[in-house]
């Protein structure tokens, strides 16, 4: 007698809420791990839990660092679930960040317009394009190399990821450095993105308040990768080159031009994330100004499903983790939950596959009667 | 061997009351299944009979509901197929389980204990190529899986689980892929295993086949044994069928006699290279008019992929393809489609769908582009999902609904499924690659006639098939071809299958194609890249 798990392949469709399920699962069962964890170094993890609430939604305050800080991750895990989509495993949106940021900051630096006398509004509106265009062309890179000689883009952006943060760091020490710190001057305030503490005059209640334009760019792009995925022709030939390449070849799809355009789009929402973060946070260009954001992205992608509009609530949830953890000593209790959230959901996948069951065995290892027909969170 | 004196000693597997429940449906219902040490076995029944689930029980990949196995004279429950390998028991299976950038020795070796840490590579080689000799399989060790053709592919699979030390073979429609003079090999050289002592589970469609090849069968119907190991004496094709699909199968197609119109397709001094950069089709000239069949023979590899490739734009060559007076070699697989063309890939799974996207997706992989799927930039997926529906009833695709996965439809739903997005395109010039490979006889028959309802519609139809009954009963004129060259063209009631064998073979020579049309402008180069 005894107890064994049975596990199953499916031969019929999973229901359709299965996937937000065991994501949702996976991130209460992570955090049940990372609780486990603390309490056996001797920390109290319902006061940690509870402390992180508050310290990331306890006060309109800390609602908004968490959005400010959610906004890079959410236009960062847009640009990877845009990718990943067509199976590109872009793990470049760190540089692409970077490279967002440096073209975006050179319309200041140089500057490329007259900053007395042009309307806020086309200085904004031209370091978007910038910071997109800077994004983009960091994407051509791999894009090309992958689409004309087969060169695996894992390895081609993760290594671009270090020159985008030396060639920025070049400049800021190099030439623009504001007396030989790790930044440049701070930017006039019509390259500033317009924040609710402009407003403070007319309502009282905002304040202090840091959220800035970014996060409007943020949903935006959430709703136009959608409408690209779901609705557009483009997004079918996306869909239909991620599922076979060779079937897609075979219906006449120009795969060379896709791979490269998917890659310069993906690149162009993490150069977006890049002059948003610029513009709207530190308001110069400086020194780190990503905190891991790339890798973050990709997680955040996987978390979502690659589903553009499930890519806001998780960044909302990792821009919170974020907040918490500089409240928090050690700082790195955010990234074990996020580590363990990424090993979880991954591993959550298969029970998309897989049914697994509790049964119950006799004295030979044999089946009895089933237990429960309840699909168990096993791992 | 008597037959009659059958003792449990001389049976190599017993498979008794197996039951085998997925959701829905019932795989295997009580069936009975016995295996006799050095007897050819062959199992029949229609896709979605419960062939390849009975065999899957027997690999140890699913657990029968109920019922038993005995190999070898003892109850075995097998985990995984690693267990019933250790048993003994091998299997080639239809898709190919091989690693294509690796050598044959190599793909071989995979999972042995040998060679533990060095691999003296020569030595192993020098082994395989001794093993393919006893059974008279020709194969060259050292080749990489990728430059091998299917049929050359299934032979590795084959001297796999013989290295293996397999005693109990499942073949697994071991012939589909097979050209006419290697399918009597393969006859041969399975006979000769089971002289040996080696048992052989022989899955099949094919009945001539089966009739050739087998001691005994088993015929599956919808998960039950509606023959259990009769003999193959004396038993009649018809009978055969009618086990198999519970009614009378006459192939009796509906050809017309009828006069072909304009050419459609010209082919003019067509040259390539395969995927090894040798040549693959030399100086290829080739005809093809409305409303005409014209049927490509060969063995396996002797240029008819490459021909087929030049023509729906897959690969580079020289000289000229014209389709409706338009040039379109070397152009695009796009430029192809819009000059007409329809394409019936000879990989369904790997070329022709994309297998985990829905009915609805795939049908619309050539026509998302337009009206009414779709206007400037948006797929209007209603109207993609209306158009999905209409096909599927109009070419009775089975499957729960158009939202279901293509990798779910059964090997024949799948073909009806490309052909209904081909066909649905009126194309000028359908190439059909192998359309009727590994499909049950419903099928084979729906898909051969709806080819030939194409034909009345005037469209032209290059067939290239394997099967040559098949090929002579639907063709107009049969070409043949060796080592990339077109050996022979000949009128179909002309031909004769001992002649096309004979070209098939190389030691016969007929009258060229279509003569060479005064060539419009000088060849190009050629290419000495091969396309992808």
């Amino acid at each position: 007698m005894g107890l064994r798990l049975d596990v199953q392949k499916r031969t019929e469709d999973y229901p359709k809420w299965l996937p937000a399920a065991t994501s949702v699962g996976a991130v209460l069962l992570a955090f049940v791990f990372s609780g486990l964890i603390l309490l056996s170094v001797g920390a109290d993890p319902i006061r940690i839990y509870s402390f992180f609430w508050t310290a990331s939604f306890g006060s309109w305050g800390a609602v908004s660092d968490v959005i400010v800080k959610a906004t890079p991750l959410l236009l960062i895990g847009l640009a990877c679930a845009f990718a990943f989509k067509m199976k590109l495993w872009n793990i470049g949106a760190e540089g692409q960040f970077y490279m967002g940021a440096f073209f975006a900051s050179m319309v200041i630096l140089l500057p490329m317009v007259d900053l007395e006398a042009t309307p806020k509004v086309l200085v904004l509106g031209l370091m978007m394009l910038m910071g997109m265009l800077g994004g983009a062309l960091y994407g051509f890179i791999p894009g090309i190399l992958r689409a004309k000689y087969n060169i695996n883009e894992v390895i081609t952006t993760l290594m671009l990821n270090y020159i985008a943060v030396f060639w920025n760091n070049y400049w800021i020490f190099g030439k623009y450095s504001d007396a030989g710190f790790q930044m440049t001057k701070m930017f006039p305030k019509i390259a500033w993105l317009p924040r609710l503490s402009d407003f403070a005059k007319q309502y009282k209640g905002f304040s202090g308040i840091t959220l800035h334009l970014g996060v409007i760019f943020g949903l935006i792009a959430a709703v136009i990768v959608w409408l690209i995925l779901y609705k557009s022709r483009w997004g079918y030939k996306i869909t239909l080159i991620g599922d076979n390449p060779k079937a897609a070849k075979y219906a006449g799809l120009n795969i060379t031009r896709n791979i490269v355009l998917v890659f310069m789009f993906s690149g162009a929402l993490a150069g977006l994330a890049g002059m948003a973060e610029v513009s709207g946070v530190v308001h110069r260009l400086q020194e780190r100004i990503s905190t891991n954001y790339g890798f973050s992205g990709v997680i955040i992608a996987w978390l979502a499903k690659l589903n553009p509009f499930a890519v806001i609530l998780v960044s909302v949830l990792f821009g919170a983790l974020i907040v918490a953890g500089r409240e928090i000593q050690p700082s790195g209790v955010s990234f074990l939950i996020q580590g363990i959230i990424l090993f979880l959901v991954i591993s959550s996948d298969v029970l998309l596959k897989y049914t697994i069951r509790v049964v119950r065995t006799d004295k030979n290892g044999e089946i009895v009667q089933a237990k429960s027909a309840a699909v168990e969170e096993a791992e | 061997m008597t037959l009659q004196e059958t003792t449990n000693e001389a049976l190599a597997v017993e498979m008794k009351d197996i039951t085998l429940r997925f959701p829905g449906v019932l795989a295997n219902d009580h069936v009975n299944f016995t295996l006799r040490k050095g007897e050819i076995h062959a199992l029949l029944g229609e896709n979605g009979a419960g062939k390849s689930t009975l065999m899957n029980v027997l690999m140890g990949l699913y657990k029968p509901n109920s019922g038993t196995i005995i190999v070898n004279g003892k109850h075995v429950s097998f985990g995984s197929p690693k267990d019933a390998i250790a048993s003994g028991i091998g299997m080639v299976h239809q898709h190919f389980m091989l690693v294509p950038n690796q050598t044959v020795t190599e793909n071989i070796l995979i999972g042995l204990d040998e060679p533990k840490f060095v691999l003296n590579i020569k030595k192993y080689d020098q082994k395989v190529r001794e093993l393919a000799e006893q059974f008279g399989i020709q194969i060259d060790p050292t080749a990489q899986i990728w430059q091998l053709s299917v049929g050359e592919q299934q032979r590795v699979e084959i001297l796999k689980i013989l290295y293996h030390g397999a005693q109990i073979l499942i073949m697994d429609e071991p012939t589909a892929v097979l050209a006419p003079q290697e399918a009597a090999e393969l006859i041969e050289t399975l006979r000769g295993m089971a002289r040996q002592g080696k048992s052989v589970i022989f899955i099949s469609h094919k009945l001539n086949e089966v009739c050739a090849v087998a001691d005994r069968l088993t015929i599956l119907r919808k998960g039950r044994a509606t023959a259990e190991g009769i003999s193959v004496e004396g038993i009649t094709r018809e009978a055969l069928a009618s086990l198999m699909v519970g009614r009378e199968v006459i192939f009796n197609l509906q050809k017309k006699d009828q006069a072909p119109g304009e050419v459609v397709l010209e082919l003019q001094e067509v040259s390539a290279v395969n995927n090894k950069n040798l040549p693959a089709l030399r100086k290829v000239n080739l005809c093809l008019k409305e409303g005409e069949i014209l049927g490509i023979a060969g063995v396996a590899g002797n240029g008819q992929s490459e021909l087929v490739e030049v023509i729906t734009g897959l690969r580079e060559c020289t000289g000229h393809i014209l389709l409706e007076g338009k040039e379109i070699a070397n152009k695009s697989p796009q430029a192809s489609i819009s000059a007409g063309l329809a394409h019936i890939p000879e990989d369904r799974i790997g070329v022709g769908t994309a297998p985990n996207l829905s009915l609805t997706k795939n049908v619309i992989m050539k026509s998302y582009d337009h009206a009414p799927i779709s206007n400037a930039w948006r797929v209007n997926y209603t109207a993609a999902g209306v158009h999905a529906e209409e096909l599927k009833n109009q070419y009775k695709i089975q499957a729960p609904s158009i939202e279901t996965q293509a990798r779910k439809l059964s090997g024949g739903n799948l073909q009806k499924l490309i052909l209904a997005r081909e066909l649905s395109s009126k194309p000028r010039l359908i190439v059909a690659m192998q359309p009727t490979r590994g499909l049950d006889v419903g099928a084979i028959e729906a898909v051969l006639d709806l080819l030939l309802e194409e034909r009345s519609k005037g469209s032209a139809i290059l067939l290239v098939s394997e099967d040559l009954e098949e090929l002579l009963s639907l063709s107009d004129r049969v070409a043949v071809m060796y080592e990339g060259e077109i050996v022979g063209v000949m009128d179909q009631k002309e031909a004769d299958i001992n002649t096309i064998g004979l070209m098939m073979i190389g030691s016969l020579r007929g009258d060229p194609a279509c003569p060479p049309a005064e060539t419009r402008t000088q060849p190009t180069d050629l290419n000495e890249q091969g396309a992808e």
